[in-house]
């Protein structure tokens, strides 16, 4: 388990990283590598070049921003989990990141990284998806934001172009009054889930992503449906698969036991921080 | 007198290098020097006819020394792999080559052996040979091989490796008149060893002395060194293995050669250096031995009482695509069902299957986990159908403690007798309900059932055969320095064997325990050794080494005794020093009587001056005395007659979620009978460590194979061996000391105990919680979700 | 064909070091075959393990998941720097020795390092702390029992040098 040769470059700058980027149609970016190098590892990828852009300055910010707060590509797990801002701009993101693998894990592996990887058992995936949030990047024609919604097309696959770096993932606020909450079920503490539910509410309107129940993050509108059915509501939207760990039948009802729970949990936040903080 | 030392938690010796990251593990061997890496081409395929191997490619990468594939191997290293251990019943044993000729019989059998400037490179190499394969349908699980519709060899018709029967009485006979019959099907899934370490070997051959130097991370040292030295043409004496630091084994270390064994040693020699092959995880998955599955067909035969009055048991061992360790594993589960009952009547029959799928040899517990299940879901099974507690059906059936020895009428692992040599069944199951609180646990129930919850109990007990023969030996030398130097031949992978070898070594000479240093698994200082396994380290090599440190006393005090003019029966050794009991000014210390031991021409420090022949010794006399030999050492072995039953009871109790259906351990009790303690601290810490991967068996690993072979969970993300978060926060432990009259010391093997009834014991309490029988294991939550549906509709 | 190959310093447990490496030498390669700190244990390479677990700029960190050229603005530290100068162990090594923490060891360096850093943030966890610090490292030996009773008891070494130091100044 070993690499396969690669060529390596730490450019200072993110107009350097993409024009390397742009002259090698094989590169990856490297950010955390808590995702890239055990793949690498496993010779499962074999990329020609690996853009390291743990040297570009800048990158780690975490900003509070209108209607939101914004991550640097190289800000860590463990950095976004930590900061106060981030739990009170939008609370949903450290709930959620406290189920991202381990803490040594969370050291190095990078939110916006985890975003870019795309993996649909992923927990930041669903969150920003389900937030209507978005990811910065910078290419050879310049920045773009490209929305959640248009973020993830495929199993481990994302829009991004090759040669386009992301530099900052937006989380929008949770806007006062609203509600989130985060559960998930992983067959051991701090594995990925076999199902995972996030929810917004925000007076009548009640939104859910899951995790590990589709190729893609998934999120469900279940505004408007009465508490006893929102779990059969959500899975009438999904369309979850059986592998080694888990029978579709059992992730089904996972997503049913969840729905409900995580809902309540969300309006429960909700309901304590009506009163109190604001 | 100094204290005792046996039956002390003393601390360990070997922590210090280890907590200081001094130790030496085999991937550590010779890091100083330019060794060169070898990579192991592995098949994809799970059954496939070689056609072609084409290595050109490979050549050509910068760093490649050599590249070696079946035909590049000559003379007995050529033939196949040692079947370790015959059975006359294994009528269809079949062993795999070092590298795969023509044929390729499970996912991971190794093709080609690359060496080269390092490992990156190594695996370079081996991405770049071609191989043409003819794909042969395979043959995976149980199911499939008996079904026989595909085979796994041409010439092994039905799969069948091996068909054993044995019986005591007419179980048939007994059953057909029995009161009450019950029949159960169980089946328990493939898991592994998984050590944190994987495999590994260094070798260097020596073209002055020549010699051959073999490091590898192995159960038994001198098996390796008498394999490769075989397959190698060399003499015994021209093959030194050292055992380095072992990252753990469980079992999987025991089998040998492994190819990796074979082929380091035969590159060192051809290519002149010193080369290293370490397993990678991916490797350990595929290509180091599984066990554990097994399905099992019980029929019994009870009264009201629910006393045994004949068991029938059929069962199915699937022992993956070869055979090297024989038959021990299904023949333990065959005999070690029994556990601490007479079953009257008894007949087993087992049949060994092939499978496309890595070889299977043993696991922790070796057989014994899937045998105690059989009993015990039994045991579980008779209760429940007569409405009985589920301890009284056991205490009816159990061997009472004046019936020992007790012979069970089968012949063990070892072909000997299964004869228990002592035990107290009574006293354990009274213990164990204490700790785990059985007889309050249904009013708990009861409780949590009101608030919706559910809980369950469930208990098992196992008798384990330990310390089985032939043989161990023990040297033990007392240097001048006074230091004692104490050699057994068996390994260590993290036993604490340098801790509690050296507490014995010191009660039995009276040296200070810090003066003793012990090696273990190194051919060259203990050339005589089996191996360790089953439990039998502390039983075999400490009965050994304390029969070895009393032969060095028995010359010390000899020495002594002249020395001082007194005699033998008056002198005491207190910490290292041989005094008059009485007269404590008459004294000599250890280290002289080293020194007068040896009568010396030549002084080379202040010292040996005193044992010069002009300064030592009666001039009437031999210097060296008929019947003795220079130096002050002792050297022993110990080969018992059979093997010493260690017994145990675990219980626990869980709960499960009505929803998700997670199951929680909420207490896990653990009732230990290993004879007499040499260290507690130690025997604990096996125990804890056996019940965690006893829980890991029980709840989350498994290997997932698919039908065309591939293992679908060859990493440690989805091979789910626990993290202190899935297992128990305490674990109850309460010890019986039950001497074993077989061995000097009184004691009986605890290396194994922790894991054998864990799928017993969980499925009993899951049953329990949920009222649904429980006959798979392991079980996850989605699959009792499963069973769930399956039962309510 | 050849590899390019990178110079690299590294900076470990205090020391600097010059090494010349291909791009893809994994960080844990590079410490245990070319630094020859062999104390860092290499059980998976896929990062689930954490034997493997350095502290880099005094973050516990998987070294099998970092390329050695990605490690060179960092401080490591591996388990052979958490013995203090003068060769006597650190409350966390002293706890492991004391409480049984250890059976093979191959894991250990991986916990050390973690429970190092965890300490420090956490000098006085609790039970469920203690357990949730090392919530990220198998071992297949001890069963954690007692590694989480070394936790507990390296915080009681811990704030006992404290005391007698701040006691001593004071
Ligand atoms: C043992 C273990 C357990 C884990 N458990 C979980 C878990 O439970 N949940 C979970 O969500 N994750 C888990 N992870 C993954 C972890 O969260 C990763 O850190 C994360 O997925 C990727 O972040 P990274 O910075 O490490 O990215 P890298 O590994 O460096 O990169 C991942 C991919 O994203 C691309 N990429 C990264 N950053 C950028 C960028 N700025 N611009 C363009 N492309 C980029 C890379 O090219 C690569 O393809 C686990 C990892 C391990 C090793
Ligand atoms: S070796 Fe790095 S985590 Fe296992
Ligand atoms: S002590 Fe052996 S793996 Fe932990």
């Amino acid at each position: 388990m070993k690499p396969a040769p690669f060529d390596y470059r730490r450019p200072g700058s993110i107009a350097e990283a993409v024009q390397i980027l742009a002259g090698e149609p094989n590169a990856k970016v490297l950010a955390g590598g808590q995702s890239l190098v055990p793949l690498l590892s496993m010779r499962l990828a074999a990329p020609a070049m690996l853009v390291d852009i743990n040297a570009i300055p800048g990158l780690d910010a975490i900003e509070v921003e209108d209607g939101g707060v914004r991550i640097g590509a190289l800000a860590r797990h463990a950095a976004v989990l930590a900061s106060p801002d981030v739990r009170r701009v939008q609370p949903l993101v450290p709930m959620a990141l406290a189920h991202v693998a381990h803490a040594t894990i969370r050291n190095r592996g990078t939110t916006v990284g985890s975003l870019i990887h795309a993996d649909a058992a992923a927990e930041m995936p669903v969150v920003l998806s389900l937030l209507g949030g978005s990811v910065d990047v910078d290419g050879p024609s310049g920045r773009r934001t490209i929305p959640a919604s248009e973020l993830y097309v495929g199993p481990l696959e994302s829009s991004l172009h090759h040669d386009e770096i992301a530099v900052s993932a937006f989380f929008p606020a949770l806007a006062p009054g609203a509600g989130v909450a985060f559960q998930e079920l992983a067959r051991r503490h701090g594995d990925y889930a076999l199902v995972g539910a996030a929810a917004l509410v925000e007076g009548e309107s009640v939104e859910v992503g899951y995790l590990s129940v589709s190729d893609v993050p998934t999120v469900v509108d279940l505004s408007g449906v009465d508490d006893a059915d929102l779990g059969e509501a959500a899975l009438a939207q999904l369309e979850p698969a059986d592998d080694i760990h888990a029978t579709a039948a059992y992730r089904a009802q996972l997503v049913r036991v969840l729905t409900g729970k995580v809902v309540r949990s969300a309006r429960e936040w909700a309901d304590q921080h009506a009163e109190g903080a604001r | 007198m100094t204290t005792k030392l046996m039956g002390q938690g003393v601390q360990r010796v070997e922590d210090q290098r280890f907590l200081r990251g001094l130790g030496r593990y085999v991937d550590d061997v010779a890091v100083e020097q330019q060794v060169l890496h070898a990579a192991v081409l592995r098949s994809p395929h799970a059954h496939a006819r070689i056609l072609d191997i084409d290595v050109a490619d490979v050549l050509d990468v910068e760093g490649v020394h050599a590249v070696y594939t079946y035909d590049d191997l000559t003379g007995p290293m050529a033939e196949p792999l040692p079947l370790l251990i015959p059975h006359p019943a294994l009528t269809h044993g079949r062993t795999q080559y070092a590298l795969a000729k023509d044929e390729v019989n499970y996912v991971g059998e190794a093709i080609a052996f690359v060496v080269a400037e390092d490992r990156y490179v190594a695996e370079d190499a081996v991405a770049r040979i071609r191989v043409d394969y003819e794909f042969l349908p395979p043959v995976v699980g149980i199911a499939a091989a008996r079904a026989a519709e595909r085979l796994v060899h041409d010439d092994v018709p039905g799969n069948v490796g091996a068909r054993l029967e044995q019986e005591v009485g007419d179980a048939k006979a007994a059953i057909a008149r029995a009161p009450h019959t019950l029949s159960l099907d169980l089946t328990v899934e493939r898991s592994a060893c998984m050590p944190m370490e994987g495999r590994g070997t260094v070798a260097r051959w020596d073209p002055d002395l020549h010699r051959l130097q073999v490091w590898t991370s192995t159960q038994s040292s001198t098996g390796v060194r008498a394999a490769v030295a075989v397959k190698m043409g060399l003499g015994l004496g021209q093959v030194d293995v050292v055992t380095p630091d072992v990252g753990g084994g469980f079992g999987v270390k025991i089998n040998h050669p492994w190819p990796e064994e074979l082929l380091v040693p035969m590159a060192a020699r051809a290519l002149g250096r010193t080369v290293k092959f370490t397993e990678d995880r991916r490797e350990h998955f595929i290509s180091s031995a599984h066990e554990r599955g097994q399905v099992h067909h019980i029929e019994v035969g009870f009264d009201d009482d629910g006393r045994l009055l004949g068991l029938d048991v059929e069962f199915w061992h699937d022992h993956g695509a070869f055979t090297p360790y024989g038959l021990i594993v299904p023949i333990i589960t065959s005999t070690q069902l029994l556990g601490p009952y007479k079953p009257q009547n008894y007949r087993v029959v087992f049949e060994s299957l092939y499978t496309n799928t890595v070889m299977v040899t043993p696991y922790r517990g070796a057989g014994r986990p899937q045998g105690c299940y059989a009993m015990e879901r039994t045991m579980d099974a008779i209760a429940a159908y007569l409405g009985k507690d589920r301890t009284e059906v056991r205490a009816v059936n159990f061997i009472q403690p004046d019936e020992f020895p007790y012979d069970q009428g089968l012949i063990f692992q070892d072909g000997r007798e299964l004869e228990y040599d002592s035990g107290d069944y009574p006293a354990s199951l009274e213990k164990i309900k204490a700790l785990v609180g059985w007889d309050e646990f249904p009013a708990f129930q009861a409780e949590m059932a009101a608030q919706g919850r559910r809980v369950g109990i469930g208990l098992a007990c196992y008798v384990e055969g330990t310390g089985v023969g032939p043989y161990e030996g023990a040297h033990v030398h007392i240097e001048t320095s006074g230091k004692v130097k104490v050699a057994t031949g068996l390994t260590t992978q993290g036993q604490g064997h340098a801790t509690v070898f050296a507490q014995l070594v010191a009660d039995e000479l009276g040296c200070p325990f810090e003066d003793v240093e012990v090696v273990t698994g190194d051919t060259r200082r203990m050339p005589y050794a089996v191996g360790t396994f089953a439990s039998r380290a502390a039983v075999m090599s400490g009965s050994a080494i304390h029969l070895a440190a009393k032969r060095a006393k028995e010359k010390v005090l000899k020495i002594a005794a002249e020395a001082l003019e007194a005699d033998e029966k008056d002198l005491q050794i207190v910490d290292g020093v041989v005094s008059v009991k009485g007269s404590p000014g008459t004294s000599i210390d250890l280290g002289t009587v080293s020194v007068l031991s040896n009568p010396l021409r030549y002084a080379f420090d202040e010292a040996s001056k005193a044992a010069t022949q002009f300064s030592v010794g009666d001039p009437g006399k031999p210097p060296v005395p008929e019947d003795e030999e220079p130096g002050l050492e002792g050297k022993d072995f110990y080969s018992p007659e059979r093997a010493t039953f260690a017994s145990g009871m675990h219980a626990v109790i869980v709960e499960t979620d009505p929803d998700t259906a997670e199951i929680t351990i909420l207490k896990y009790a653990v009732v230990h009978d290993c004879g007499k303690l040499i260290n507690p601290m130690i025997v604990e810490g096996q125990i804890h460590g056996g019940v965690a991967q006893g829980v890991g068996g029980a709840l989350y690993e498994r290997m997932a194979y698919d039908e065309s072979g591939q293992l679908l969970n060859a990493s440690f993300m989805d091979f789910l061996m626990p993290y202190v978060t899935e297992v128990p926060d305490g674990i109850d432990v309460d010890h019986l000391e039950t001497a074993s009259p077989l061995n000097p010391l009184g004691i009986k093997g605890a290396g194994e105990a922790g894991v054998i009834p864990s799928a017993a014991v969980f499925a009993a309490a899951i049953e329990d919680a949920e009222g649904i029988p429980i006959t798979a294991m392991p079980i996850s939550p989605s699959e009792l979700f499963t069973l769930r549906q399956e039962h309510s509709s | 064909m050849s590899e390019e190959l990178h110079d690299v310093r590294l900076t470990v447990n205090g020391a600097s070091h010059e090494i010349r490496v291909p791009a893809r030498r994994l960080l844990s390669d590079a410490l245990r075959h070319d630094l020859r700190l062999t104390g860092t244990h290499v059980g998976c390479e896929h990062g689930v393990c954490g034997a493997c677990t350095v502290l880099v700029d005094g973050e516990p960190m998987r070294a099998c998941l970092m390329f050695a050229v990605s490690a060179v603005d960092h401080e490591i530290t591996t388990v052979e720097g958490l013995t203090h100068a003068d060769g006597s162990l650190s409350p966390v090594q002293q706890a492991f020795a004391e409480c049984h923490g250890l059976q093979c060891g191959f894991c250990t360096p991986g916990f050390l390092t973690t429970i190092t850093a965890g300490l420090r943030d956490n000098p006085q966890p609790t039970h469920e702390e203690a357990r949730d610090m090392i919530a990220g490292n198998l071992c297949r030996c001890t069963g954690y029992q007692n590694i989480v009773k070394a936790v507990e008891r390296a915080a009681e070494l811990g704030s006992e040098a404290r005391t007698s130091t701040t006691g001593g100044a004071s």
